[in-house]
């Protein structure tokens, strides 16, 4: 599979970072290199394998339903750039 | 392009010309104490962020640890839907940007979802339906942005972050409002039925996003859909995808083709609106959540929670129309919610008798009380024994109907027990034969003009008669005792 400069406007736009023309084809580069190699392993018969979804052979732990946890707002809050009333405050939103 | 009100051409759409298409995707918020990855509090109402732990906002180092009692409540209604709970389902990231999902991805599940199949059984009219579901997954809800002016910025309050949800998508199985409403309601009974969701739609514990196509019939291939989001009650649900179905008929008529978009309900004004085109959806690049290791549910755990299920509403309604002879509309409305079967079925096993009229008291008479009073039929002033006792009141044919609506409105006042009531206001139905032939002999002497309308072919004089011997008897006496002698004694 090879990417284009559009793919990889668009993979910027997305995680949104920005990136200039010389970054892009820097990155278009780097991640050509990185698809050729998956491209190698594509070729390797996988059929009847499951796929994997986890590095680690387990499985998830899960704890009992208990609150566990206190009021720590002013804690956390101490940190954050804007807060009122309680809420964070984040630069103006509209849908 | 926006057409509001009911259009002379819509009456035209429900006809043999265009087939409506629905599917429903229904967030149901799971009823545990702790958020489904952190053991921060589910509580609706705290103060803003005071429910939102370090991995509700995502502190930077914490990790998510999965709550077992909303894997519970997932295998749950996997098992109540006759679905396929997964013993490996897989965690997955679904990115995209917004300040109210502080981690930049909302932990859900996408390939392997906990619950596969199912489905979901209900009565519309008196006809059976059943719509296939295609998936049950979980997943964290988002916090809320609160866009009233903080100094020109947005408030985010994180406390439904990490609140659990069961995302339950149903197959395009509906062909009308109607249906879509009917199993939506089915759906909200029957989460409430198995204990795993409160259903207050009014806080957001029960929404519903439609998918909505139309085709003209007989076509094979579905139309393209629109997709309607956050619909929160049963009325928005029908009015939303009634107004959709028009829009896009009436699109079509007018040579247009439906692009497949996502649309909001405007309730105000009764009308859907575009929010975002295809060209514009999100690209939410799913991947398996490396913090998160399979969820793996094994087979014990699945026959526990099979052991703990209850009857399950359509099983009951069955049950109810089998063996107690009820009609199937009777057994739905009965078994919309459990506490009103619990106390149908306690109702039965007292009269030990009649489950016909105990159905008819508790659908009636109790629920027109419930509804005066606004109490839940938990704490019904009149319990299901003591309605028995009523009951049995009306079955030895010491009460009439009538009378024994005047009892029950004692009885919910606090006056006492039925037989207390029947005895202290001398209530007892006159049914002696001789008494009545007496009061009815009077009757007919008093009234020969009436009479003689009877004798002349005038049904309605007969019913005059009856009222005049109910009367003479203050509403005592047994109507049908009165009907049989009038009939004698007039020779019908």
């Amino acid at each position: 599979m090879s990417l284009t400069l559009q793919d990889i406007e668009r993979i910027a736009w997305l995680a949104r970072i920005e990136i200039d023309a010389r970054e892009a084809a820097d990155v278009h580069a780097k991640l050509t290199s990185i698809f050729t190699m998956i491209d190698a392993l594509d070729a390797i018969d996988t059929s009847g394998i499951e796929p994997m979804s986890h590095a680690q052979d387990m499985t998830t732990p899960l704890r009992d339903d208990r609150v566990t946890e206190s009021d720590r707002r002013a804690d956390f809050q101490r940190v954050a750039p804007a807060t009122e009333d309680g809420l964070y405050l984040v630069p103006r939103v509209i849908e | 392009m926006a057409v509001r009100g009911r259009s002379p051409r819509f009456e035209g759409i429900m006809t043999a010309k265009w087939e409506v298409v629905i599917g429903l995707e229904t967030h149901a918020q799971l009823s545990t104490a702790s958020k489904i990855f952190s053991g921060a509090s589910t509580a609706f109402g705290a103060p803003p962020n005071a429910h939102a732990s370090a991995v509700d906002i995502a502190l930077p180092g914490v990790l998510p640890v999965l709550n077992r009692g909303a894997v519970e409540r997932a295998i749950r209604f996997g098992l109540a839907v006759g679905g396929h709970v997964q013993p490996r389902s897989v965690f997955a990231r679904k990115n995209y940007f917004y300040p109210d999902l502080p981690k930049g991805y909302q932990i859900s599940q996408y390939e392997i979802p906990v619950v596969q199949g199912g489905r979901v059984e209900f009565v519309v009219g008196d006809a059976q339906k059943s719509v296939r579901l295609t998936r049950a997954h979980l997943e964290e809800d988002a916090g809320k942005s609160l866009h009233e002016d903080f100094s020109g910025m947005t408030g985010v309050d994180l406390n439904r972050a990490g609140t659990p949800l069961l995302e339950i998508v149903s197959e395009p199985d509906m062909r009308s409002a109607e249906e879509a409403v009917a199993y939506a309601k089915a759906l909200h009974a029957l989460v409430r039925w198995i204990d795993i969701c409160d259903g207050n739609m009014q806080e957001g514990s029960f929404r519903c996003d439609a998918n909505v196509s139309v085709r003209r019939a007989g076509d094979e291939a579905l139309g393209t859909r629109c997709e309607i989001k956050n619909l929160n009650s049963f009325r928005f649900i029908e009015k939303a995808i009634q107004f959709e179905v028009r829009r896009q008929v009436e699109l079509i008529d007018d040579g247009g083709t439906v692009v497949q978009e996502t649309r909001l309900y405007d309730p105000d004004r009764d009308e859907t609106r575009s929010m975002r085109s295809k060209e514009d959806a999100q690209d939410y690049r799913y991947f398996p959540d490396p913090d998160l290791p399979p969820l793996a549910i094994d087979s014990a755990w699945v026959a526990r929670v099979q052991a703990w299920l209850p009857e399950l509403p359509q099983a009951m309604r069955a049950r109810m129309v089998e063996r107690h002879g009820l009609l199937p509309h009777e057994a739905a409305i009965l078994t919309a919610e459990r506490d009103v079967a619990t106390y149908y079925e306690r109702t039965v096993a007292a009269l030990g008798g009649s489950a016909r009229l105990a159905a008819h008291w508790v659908i009636g008479e109790l629920s027109a009380a419930l509804n005066r009073s606004g109490v839940p039929v938990a704490s019904a002033k009149v319990g299901p024994e003591a309605l028995a006792g009523l009951l049995k009141r009306v079955e030895d044919k010491t009460l009439s109907g009538k009378l024994a609506s005047t009892v029950f409105d004692a009885m919910w006042n606090g006056e006492g027990d039925a037989d207390t009531i029947i005895a202290a206001r001398g209530l007892k139905q006159i049914s002696d034969t001789g008494a009545l032939e007496k009061i009815v002999d009077d009757v007919l002497a008093a009234h020969p003009a009436i009479v003689a309308e009877v004798k002349a072919g005038k049904e309605k004089a007969f019913n005059a008669l009856v009222g005049k011997a109910m009367a003479a008897t203050k509403g005592k006496a047994n109507p049908g005792e009165v009907n049989a002698i009038l009939k004698r004694r007039l020779g019908g």
